[in-house]
């Protein structure tokens, strides 16, 4: 794993718009105005970042938006508390995909 | 570490002005703060002397230098710091003193306050932090509780009030390997917290990134941290910080009389070069106002993001 996930390849998603300009363009802008304080802060965006990042168990954003919330002085309860929002999110995804499993599971069984 | 600070800037970086004239008074300090770029602390003994005061009183009188800057160390601490200040509030400039907050309510001290009132003195207070835990990581405990204490006190005098004209800035610096976050959702998230938790006020929030120099080089170093600083700081390069950097408008004195760029360049013993003087004792204005600048990989902790400068972002 180590060796697909390099700490200074985070450096390089400045060139993640190599062989398709336009579209890496394109793709800025929007991260841009996506990221930017508006009606939310620039401190609920982070958080809200860092738990995507935790939860599609992303290192380079994990870093990154860890990284981002220290600077803007959010302190290490208010992410974890975030952390927790994407914990429990993520739990109950699981646990309400088993209504499939049940589903079967009641189909199947004698 | 690639590129350096040289191969990143097309041109030498030229002063265009002296805009800001900062005296630093001397090393000592009642604290002795973990990010300290000056490695101040209660055994330094470096101390400006009263000729060099002196002769930068004169600088000060025959030039119309508008800003004048205090900064230690503990300027406090500096037995001829009253008299200093009186001298430089009769030139009737804008009058900045740097504190750390806590030697206000010091014994022997707490005059201070009254001395800065009269005299009209704009207080910059170091706050790093918000959370009393990691400001009192960062300077000391019970640090955090004494501050919110101090900026009572200004508060009470009229420091930091909107219908008053004296005032009172704080200083956030990051408490550990990173960058600050943006000056303007710091600010008001300082203001908000201040005032809904502590009942207290202020004008302006100044960010300042941390340098990778004094006593924060040391802990970088320690905690394996100081690439990883060094390389967020190079990619985060701004030309346009690079353009309104605070060295091109600013003096900086040593409590030896030496002249530097910057605090950072004096705490490096970069001092001014390139054939400008290099003392207060040959001061020239022409020449000082538009001296080529020593610049070094340190530089990079001025020009990364917004920016970083003594009075907080530069480009945002």
């Amino acid at each position: 794993m180590a060796d697909y996930y390099e700490k200074k390849d985070l450096e390089d998603f400045g060139n993640i718009g190599e062989y398709s300009p336009e579209l890496g363009k394109k793709y800025f802008e929007y991260y841009g105005e996506a990221m930017k304080a508006g009606t939310l802060t620039e401190r609920e965006k982070a958080l809200i970042a860092l738990v995507v990042a935790t939860t599609q168990k992303c290192p380079y954003c994990i870093d990154a938006y860890t990284s981002q919330c220290l600077s803007l002085g959010i302190s290490r309860e208010e992410m974890m508390e975030a952390e927790h929002v994407g914990a429990a999110m993520v739990a109950g995804i699981v646990l309400a995909h088993t209504t499939q499993m049940r589903k079967i599971i009641k189909k199947k069984e004698m | 570490m690639s590129p350096s600070f040289a191969d990143r800037v097309s041109s030498p970086l030229m002063a265009e002005a002296i805009g800001i004239f900062q005296v630093n008074l001397g090393y000592r300090c009642n604290l002795a703060c973990r990010h300290c770029h000056v490695n101040a602390g209660p055994l330094r003994m470096e101390m400006m002397s009263k000729e060099v005061m002196e002769q930068c009183l004169r600088i000060l009188e025959s030039h119309s230098i508008p800003t004048i800057d205090i900064t230690g160390g503990s300027p406090e601490m500096h037995p001829h710091i009253r008299w200093f200040i009186t001298e430089c509030a009769a030139l009737k400039r804008r009058l900045l003193v740097r504190t750390n907050g806590v030697i206000l309510l010091e014994k022997g001290y707490e005059s201070f306050i009254d001395l800065y009132t009269d005299n009209q003195v704009e207080v910059v207070v170091s706050l790093p932090h918000l959370d009393p835990h990691v400001t009192n990581r960062q300077r000391g405990d019970g640090v955090f509780q004494k501050l919110i204490e101090a900026i009572c006190r200004l508060n009470a005098r009229g420091y930091g009030q909107a219908d008053s004209d004296l005032i009172l800035d704080l200083v956030h610096n990051p408490g550990g390997a990173y960058l600050p976050g943006s000056q303007a959702a710091l600010e008001a998230l300082y203001r908000h917290t201040l005032l809904h938790k502590h009942g207290v006020t202020f004008n302006h929030l100044f960010c300042i990134t941390n340098m990778p120099i004094g006593r924060y080089r040391d802990y970088l170093w320690k905690t394996d941290n100081y690439e990883e600083y060094m390389a967020a700081l190079v990619n985060a390069f701004n030309p346009a910080a690079l353009g309104k950097v605070m060295c091109k408008t600013t003096l900086s004195v040593a409590w030896d009389g030496r002249l530097y760029d910057c605090d950072f360049n004096q705490m490096l013993g970069l001092p001014v070069c390139h054939g400008a003087p290099s003392h207060v004792s040959g001061f020239n204005l022409d020449e000082l106002a538009h001296r080529r600048i020593a610049t070094g990989n340190h530089c990079f902790g001025c020009t990364a993001g917004t920016g970083s400068s003594c009075q907080g972002e530069v480009a945002a």
